[in-house]
């Protein structure tokens, strides 16, 4: 059941940066154009909702790579077994976690996201 | 990628290349982004304009755009079946094929430094 919900969330949050990376796209593009352009996206991501959509792709970002990293492991034939799938498992969900917060609350960037000057 | 779309173990080892080279690439990409002093017009141009970091931002740009096609093709062809299935799949193309373009030539007239 865990490793399903995992597995799931591998792909959702797949899904969600395949959609971020569009917005990559457009800040690029914005800055490209010039300074105009450039306010306006970041106007609009700097808006409170699209701040919480960064968040999590901040979230989904590190979940789907150490998720990422555990499928590389099984896709060499290592830790496939009930109990070491587990095991990374939890590992991926802590990591994710820890890096989620570091780069949240200790970087100006990530400081931002989370609503504070 | 010929035919239908293209033998399941290539495009399974296409996925595994990607995913290998976006652990540098993404990790320099949100570093690179989060170390930046602001993120005003004139220092995301000025982090672009640079020539290396204008070329690790179009391979993670490549690699993303890749591995983001790779990804959903999956996942469209585990949930969507029949001619709907065709259609996104050629849709997803069309949107990340655009999504290279512009991010290419966004980042050509960056380099050169014609966004200043």
């Amino acid at each position: 059941m865990y490793t399903t919900v995992l597995s799931i969330l591998h792909r959702a949050s797949g899904v969600y940066l395949s959609a971020c990376g569009f917005l990559f796209v457009a800040w690029v593009a914005a800055a490209a154009l010039g300074p105009d352009a450039y306010a306006c996206v970041t106007h609009f991501l700097g808006r409170l909702p699209m701040r919480i959509v960064l968040a999590f792709a901040l979230a989904a970002f590190w979940y789907h790579l150490f998720a990422g990293i555990r499928h590389l492991f099984w896709d060499a034939g290592v830790g496939f077994e009930k109990k070491a799938a587990r095991a990374s498992g939890y590992l991926v969900v802590a990591l994710a976690a820890a890096a989620f917060l570091a780069t949240l609350l200790l970087t100006p960037a990530g400081r931002f996201l989370a609503g504070w000057p | 990628m010929s035919g239908t779309h293209g033998s399941a173990s290539r495009h399974w080892r296409n996925q595994r290349m990607t995913s290998i080279a976006l652990l540098p690439l993404g990790l320099w990409f949100l570093f690179a982004l989060l170390r930046q002093p602001s993120l005003e017009h004139a220092i995301v141009s000025g982090w672009f304009a640079k020539p290396l970091q204008a070329l690790l931002g179009a391979l993670f740009g490549a690699a993303l755009l890749w591995h983001s096609m790779q990804g959903l093709q999956v996942v469209i062809e585990d949930y969507v079946g029949g001619a709907l299935r065709s259609f996104w799949i050629g849709l997803a193309r069309i949107l990340h094929l655009a999504a290279g373009l512009v991010l290419a030539a966004a980042l050509v007239r960056l380099a050169i430094g014609g966004a200043a």
